[in-house]
């Protein structure tokens, strides 16, 4: 999962619960009972556990570009040079 | 949100935080039922009216209980327990209140009733002081809700006497 789908899918997961509890107590205070209240919630959760939890395609869209690694091989990492005052200082 | 049980976990999480909100906003409204629960009780018949050998008064009565309760009975409610107490005042206590009859009230189906029933715990006195008294029948109920709090309330019905002799 990319970044963008990490946002998306935490938004989703947010907004499927809220929307799904708003709409249980609506109808269930409605008709009320409780019951069917829990059962909406309920589905709502598993509605909303299966289009958040799994890796879906969908989520995928806009993929990291790496370097090609032989580009990095053109742009060496700086060394790290030894300097030759530390070793008259020990002596 | 990066992996399969991050996104698990974040999911229970917000899942149970709404469901407790949804449960307290369910609780809460039940501030806004109007209840006016109705109950009239009358005494059918004295059977028995003696002194124990332990020197306590003990009486069996014959109640005719009508209640309407079904106004106490919310989207919210399990069920309701009503009892139907006799409480007067004595020299030694301010107040004595004895169960005589209970039930559970499952459903609003059945929270509107009318029973003649002896009583169904015994009616003893701490010493002998039940004859002639006035004394009140109350009925009793407490409201188990599914979520929230639970509450009770009562009402007093008074001008019951008992007869001045054993019988």
């Amino acid at each position: 999962m990319d970044w963008q789908g990490q946002k998306l899918v935490e938004q989703l997961m947010q907004i499927l619960l809220v929307i799904s509890g708003v709409v249980a107590v609506a109808v269930g205070y409605a008709t009320e009972s409780f019951r069917t209240m829990m059962l909406i919630y309920a589905a709502g959760a598993v509605l909303a556990t299966l289009i958040t939890v799994p890796n879906w395609p969908f989520y995928n869209r806009h993929p990291l570009k790496w370097l090609d690694p032989s580009e990095a091989e053109k742009h060496p990492k700086p060394q790290v040079v030894v300097s030759s005052k530390k070793k008259f200082s020990k002596r | 949100m990066h992996s399969f049980g991050y996104r698990a976990n974040a999911l229970l999480t917000f899942a149970v935080t709404a469901l407790a909100f949804i449960c307290a906003i369910a609780s809460f409204s039940d501030k806004f039922s109007n209840q006016n629960p109705s109950a009239e009780i009358q005494i059918l018949n004295i059977n028995r009216f003696k002194k124990q050998s332990r020197g306590n008064d003990e009486v069996s009565l014959t109640l005719d209980i009508a209640a309407d309760l079904q106004s106490l009975f919310t989207w919210n409610t399990k069920q309701i327990f009503a009892f139907v107490a006799a409480e007067y005042e004595t020299p030694k206590n301010s107040l004595n209140q004895v169960s005589l009859w209970d039930a559970i009230i499952p459903a609003k189906e059945n929270a509107k009733f009318r029973i003649q029933v002896s009583n169904k715990y015994r009616f003893i006195d701490q010493g002998h002081n039940l004859r002639g008294k006035e004394f009140n029948l109350t009925l009793h109920w407490h409201v188990m809700p599914k979520t929230g709090k639970m509450f009770a309330d009562k009402i007093v019905m008074s001008g019951y006497s008992l007869p001045d002799a054993y019988r």
